[in-house]
C-alpha cells in the first residue's frame, strides 16, 4: 500500500483483528475455477476475496465490497449440475470446483423523462417501456437475481397498473443488471422499477406536511434568536445546556412532547 | 454455517438474561446513560486517544499537526504524475464546473450546478454511485417534527457529540436546511418510510435527544442514492459522467485559482486534463486506509484522496486526528467482517452484552464512547465473547426487537441484514449478532465555509472530505444529511463562481512542483505516491511472483 510501512506493536484494541486480508495460516485451499481457470484458494472466502488472493485487482466488479452497489455480480455453474446459479461476488462464499464469471456490466437502455411532467398513472410507465408487455413470464429474471426479488412478478404488477406493489417488491434491487441479462423481453427491469419507484416517492404516497411546515418555520426566522445565542454561547454553557436536554423516550408514540417548548414551533 | 457449538453456550447466557431485560424496557427502565466524566474515561480506549497512532506533519498548511500515520503517509508522499511532463495546452474536456466524485455529495452538486445553468462533469473513481453513499442505511437527520423537535435541539446534538468543538457557521447551516433537504429528496421521488398521512417514521440514534433519524427502510443511502444518480442521468445533455477516471491532481491558474484536475482513465492507464472554471471536490472517506489496522465499512475506493489533492493545492485539513470506529460492526463469521450493523438496531431495542448476557453502557452513547466501552469490556474487562476465529465480540441482542415490536419486526425493517445473516444460517429475529468497532468515518477533512468555499478560489468541497461540521465525532444520520446539503450549496455555489467571478488564466502544476520542493526540503525521501487510489489487497505472494510488474503506489 502507498507506503504504508507495516508497524510495530499494533494498538492493544486491535491485537486481535485482521486487516481485511484473507487468512494465511493453515488454512485449507479448494479449487474455484475464473473464467474457466483454476485457482487453489482458502476455503470460506467470498468469491471476491477469493480473487484477490488468487492475484486479480479489481477496477471493475467491485465497488461497496458490502452487498448493496450491484457492482459484482457474478454468475456460476457447480460440476454435474444443469442449473445456473448467480450471486454477489462480495456476499457470496466459495464452493469446491464452482466456474464462474463476474458481470459487472451489461448493456441496459434508460428511458429518459422529466419527473416533473409525469403523472401517477401507470399509462406514463408503459409508454416510456413499452417493452414491459413483450414479458413472456419466463420467469429467469426472478431466478438469476441476487437479491431475491420475484423480478417477474414486479414486471406483472406494473403491467396491471399497480405501482405501489410494485415498489415494496423491488425495494431492495440494487441493480446489478443480471435480470436484464437473461431477460427473454430484451426488457431494462431494474430501469423500469427504478421509475416506478420515482413516481411513487414524488407522486403517489402522500408528501409529508410536517416537513413542510418544519422548512416553513425556519424559514420565517422563529429559531434565528435561540440559534445566533447557541453560536455565541461559550463551551461552559453549551455543556450545561446540552446536559439538560430532555431526552424522548425509546418506548413512547409520536405525540410525545417535551415540557419545555420555549424552543418549538408550537410555542 | 449456523453459529457453530462453541459460541451456542455464551448465546444460552443471552437467552436467559433475556425475558426480564425485555420486562425492564417494557416498563421503560433504561442501563444509565454516562456521566461526562464516565465518557471521558471510556474515551481513553478510544483509538484516537493512542499516542504511538500518530505523527507529525513535516509539511504543508498544517505543518506540525498530528494526525494518523496513514494520512501522513499520503500527505507526505509524490505526485502520480510528473508535473513537467504533463501537457496542459492540451485540455481533453472543457466544462463550467467539474465535479470530481459520484457519491450523495458529487451527485447533489452536479445537480444544483446544472440547475443553475452550468454546464457539469461528474468524474469519479468507480461507477458513478460506487461510494459510501450508497452504503448507509440507518437515516437521515433532520428535526421535522415541530411538536417535540427543533433545529434548536439538532443544533445542541450535533455539538454534544462533536465534542463541542464544531463550527458554529456550519452546524447552523446544517440544522437549518435539513427539512429543505429532505423535501428536496421527496421531491425528486425519494420513498422515505411513512404512514399513510405522510408523517415521516423517525426514531433515535446515538447521541440524540429527539427521535430524529428518517429512514428509507434500512437501505436509506441506497435509495437516496439511486435516486439522485437517476436524475443525472435524466440531464446527460449536460451533465456528463466520466467513471472509472479518479482525479489524481487538481490544476490551478496562474491566479492561483482552482481550474481543474487531471483524471486517471484506470483502465486504459490514460491521463486526461479537464478545463473547468469551477471544481468541486466530493471524494468522500477513508475507511480503505484502515487506519490502525482496523477493518473499514466503507466502500472500495474510500482511499481519502480528496484530502491529498486539496492538501497540496493549499487547503487546511482539521480534525484529521480523529477517526470514527463505528461501534457495531459484524466481526463474525467471517465472511461478514466489517459490516455494519446499523445504530438502528439498537434504537430499535436491541440490547449490547457482554459475555455474561449482561449489559455494561447504555446503547445509545455518541459512537466515540460506544466504541471506547467495547473496547474497554472486551480488553481491559475480559468480557468479550471469543470468537472461533480467535477474536473478541460483543453481542446486540437483535431478538429483543421482535418481542418488544411485534413478530417480524426484525425481518421487515431490517430486511437487508437479515438476508446477508441467513446466507450464513443465522437468523437474526432468533438469535443475537457478534461485533466489533470498525473504521467507519472520517470526523475531519479540509478546511470550508458555509458557502462550501475553500482557501483557494474556484475550488469548492462538500462531504466526507470535509472537515469541521461534525467537529471530533459525528453523529449518525448527519452525515447523509451533511453530504447533500453542503453537495447543493457547492453546486450552485461553483456554478455562481463560474458565471460571476471566473478569471481565465494559463493553466499550471507548479504547485505540484512546490510541494514536492516541500518533501525534498523537509528531508521526505520517498517512493510513496499519493492519492492511493485503490486499497491493496493483493497477496505478498503474489507480488513475489509478478516478476515484471512496476507498482505505482497500490497499482501497477
Ligand atoms: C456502511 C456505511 C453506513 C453508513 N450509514 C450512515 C447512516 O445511516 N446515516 C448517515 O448519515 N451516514 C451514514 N454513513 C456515512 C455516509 O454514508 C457517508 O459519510 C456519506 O455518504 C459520504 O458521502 P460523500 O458523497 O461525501 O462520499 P461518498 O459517497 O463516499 O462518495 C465519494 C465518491 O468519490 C469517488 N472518489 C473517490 N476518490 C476519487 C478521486 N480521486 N477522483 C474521483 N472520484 C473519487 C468515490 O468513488 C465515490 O464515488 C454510512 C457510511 C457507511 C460506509
Ligand atoms: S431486480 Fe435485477 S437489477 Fe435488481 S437486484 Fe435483482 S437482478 Fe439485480
Ligand atoms: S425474464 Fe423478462 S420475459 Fe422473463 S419473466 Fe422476467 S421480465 Fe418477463
Ligand atoms: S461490491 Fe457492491 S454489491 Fe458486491
Amino acid at each position: 500500500m502507498a507506503g504504508a510501512e507495516k508497524r510495530k506493536g499494533g494498538n492493544p484494541g486491535v491485537a486481535t483483528l485482521e486487516k481485511e486480508t484473507p487468512p494465511r495460516v493453515k488454512v485449507k485451499l479448494i479449487p474455484i475455477f475464473v473464467m474457466g481457470k483454476r485457482y487453489m484458494v482458502p476455503e470460506g472466502l467470498t468469491i471476491m476475496k477469493a480473487m484477490e488472493y488468487a492475484g486479480y485487482k479489481f477496477i471493475r466488479g467491485c465497488g461497496c465490497r458490502g452487498g448493496v452497489c450491484g457492482a459484482c455480480g457474478t454468475v456460476y455453474r457447480k460440476p454435474g449440475d444443469y442449473k445456473i446459479y448467480t450471486g454477489l461476488a462480495c456476499q457470496t462464499v466459495i464452493e469446491p470446483d464452482m466456474y464462474l464469471t463476474q458481470m459487472p456490466f451489461y448493456p441496459a437502455n434508460r428511458a429518459s423523462f422529466n419527473l416533473e411532467n409525469l403523472t401517477s398513472a401507470p399509462e406514463e410507465i408503459n409508454k416510456l417501456y413499452p417493452e414491459l408487455f413483450r414479458c413472456v413470464a419466463c420467469n429467469a429474471c426472478t431466478k438469476v437475481c441476487p437479491m431475491n426479488i420475484e423480478v417477474m412478478d414486479t414486471v406483472s404488477y406494473l403491467k396491471q397498473g399497480n405501482i405501489a406493489k410494485a415498489v415494496e417488491l423491488s425495494f431492495d434491487c440494487i441493480q446489478c443488471g443480471l435480470c436484464a441479462s437473461r431477460c427473454f423481453a430484451e426488457m431494462p427491469q431494474y430501469h423500469i422499477f427504478q421509475l416506478a419507484r420515482r413516481i411513487y416517492g414524488a407522486k403517489i404516497s402522500p408528501r409529508s406536511k410536517h416537513l413542510i411546515e418544519a422548512d416553513e418555520t425556519i424559514e420565517s426566522g422563529k429559531y434565528e434568536e435561540p440559534l445566533r445565542k447557541l453560536m455565541s454561547a461559550d463551551e461552559k454553557e453549551l455543556r450545561k445546556l446540552y446536559q439538560e436536554r430532555e431526552t424522548e423516550p425509546l418506548e413512547t408514540g409520536d405525540d410525545w412532547q417535551p415540557k419545555k417548548t420555549e424552543y418549538l414551533s408550537i410555542s | 454455517m449456523p453459529y457453530p457449538e462453541g459460541l451456542q453456550k455464551y448465546i444460552k447466557k443471552v437467552e436467559e438474561t433475556r425475558p426480564e431485560r425485555v420486562e425492564r424496557r417494557r416498563r421503560g427502565e433504561e442501563f444509565p446513560a454516562l456521566s461526562p466524566e464516565g465518557r471521558e474515561e471510556m474515551l481513553q480506549y478510544h483509538p484516537d486517544y493512542k499516542e504511538e497512532g500518530r505523527r507529525e506533519l513535516k509539511v504543508g498548511t498544517n505543518k506540525g499537526y498530528k494526525i494518523p500515520h496513514e494520512f501522513a503517509d499520503l500527505l507526505e508522499a509524490k505526485s502520480r504524475i510528473d508535473p513537467d511532463v504533463v501537457n496542459l495546452s492540451a485540455i481533453d474536456y472543457e466544462t463550467d464546473v467539474l465535479v470530481i466524485g459520484g457519491g450523495g455529495a458529487g451527485t447533489a452538486a452536479a445537480l444544483l450546478a446544472q440547475e443553475q445553468g452550468a454546464k457539469v462533469i461528474l468524474a469519479t473513481k468507480l461507477r458513478h454511485g460506487d461510494a459510501n453513499t450508497m452504503m448507509a442505511e440507518g437515516g437521515i437527520q433532520a428535526a421535522s417534527k415541530g411538536w417535540k423537535d427543533s433545529p434548536y435541539y439538532h443544533y445542541l446534538d450535533v455539538l454534544g457529540g462533536g465534542h463541542f468543538q464544531n463550527s458554529p457557521e456550519l452546524v447552523y447551516t446544517l440544522v437549518t436546511q435539513a427539512p429543505g433537504v429532505l423535501r428536496w429528496l421527496e421531491g425528486l421521488g425519494v420513498a422515505f418510510s411513512k404512514d399513510k398521512n405522510g408523517k415521516l417514521e423517525s426514531m433515535h440514534g446515538g447521541g440524540t435527544c429527539r427521535k430524529r433519524m428518517h429512514y428509507c427502510s434500512d437501505i436509506t443511502g441506497s435509495e437516496i442514492m439511486r435516486t439522485i444518480r437517476d436524475e443525472v442521468r435524466n440531464r446527460s445533455q449536460d451533465i456528463e459522467v466520466i467513471e472509472f477516471s479518479p482525479a489524481v491532481e487538481l490544476v490551478l491558474n496562474e491566479h492561483g485559482h482552482c481550474a481543474g484536475a487531471v483524471l486517471y482513465n484506470m483502465e486504459t492507464e490514460e491521463y486526461f486534463i479537464v478545463k473547468a472554471r469551477a471544481v468541486v471536490l466530493a471524494t468522500g472517506g477513508c475507511g480503505r486506509l484502515h487506519v490502525q489496522g482496523f477493518p473499514t465499512t466503507n466502500h472500495y475506493g474510500a482511499t481519502a484522496d480528496g484530502i491529498v489533492l486539496g492538501y497540496r493545492v493549499g487547503v487546511g485539513v482539521c480534525f484529521l486526528h480523529t477517526v470514527q470506529y463505528h461501534p457495531t460492526c459484524a466481526i463474525f463469521p467471517e465472511q461478514i467482517e466489517g459490516l455494519l450493523l446499523t445504530e438502528k438496531f439498537r434504537g430499535a431495542g436491541a440490547d449490547v452484552l457482554n459475555v455474561d448476557g449482561e449489559k455494561f453502557v447504555f446503547e445509545r452513547e455518541p459512537r466515540d464512547v460506544e466504541s471506547g466501552a467495547f473496547i474497554k469490556e472486551c480488553l481491559a474487562k475480559g468480557k468479550g465473547v471469543p470468537t472461533p476465529t480467535g477474536k473478541l465480540g460483543i453481542w446486540v441482542d437483535s431478538p429483543m426487537i421482535d418481542l418488544l415490536s411485534g413478530e417480524g419486526t426484525v425481518r421487515r425493517e431490517f430486511m437487508g441484514k437479515w438476508k446477508v445473516f441467513n446466507r450464513q444460517g443465522i437468523d437474526i429475529s432468533k438469535e443475537p449478532m457478534l461485533v466489533y468497532p470498525g473504521l467507519h468515518y472520517q470526523n475531519g477533512g479540509l478546511v470550508y465555509n458555509a458557502n462550501c468555499e475553500t482557501s483557494v478560489p474556484g475550488l469548492f468541497i462538500a462531504g466526507e472530505v470535509s472537515g469541521g461540521v461534525h467537529g471530533a465525532n459525528r453523529l449518525m444520520g448527519n452525515s447523509l444529511l451533511d453530504v447533500h446539503l453542503f453537495g447543493r450549496i457547492a453546486g450552485r455555489s461553483a456554478s455562481l463562481y463560474a458565471q460571476e467571478s471566473y478569471q481565465e488564466g494559463k493553466l499550471t502544476l507548479e504547485h505540484v512542483k512546490a510541494y514536492h520542493k516541500e518533501l525534498d526540503d523537509a528531508g521526505i525521501t520517498t517512493d510513496r505516491v499519493a492519492p492511493m487510489l485503490l486499497p491493496d489487497y493483493t497477496e505478498p505472494a503474489v507480488r513475489e511472483r509478478q516478476l515484471t510488474a512496476s507498482y505505482l503506489g497500490t497499482l501497477r
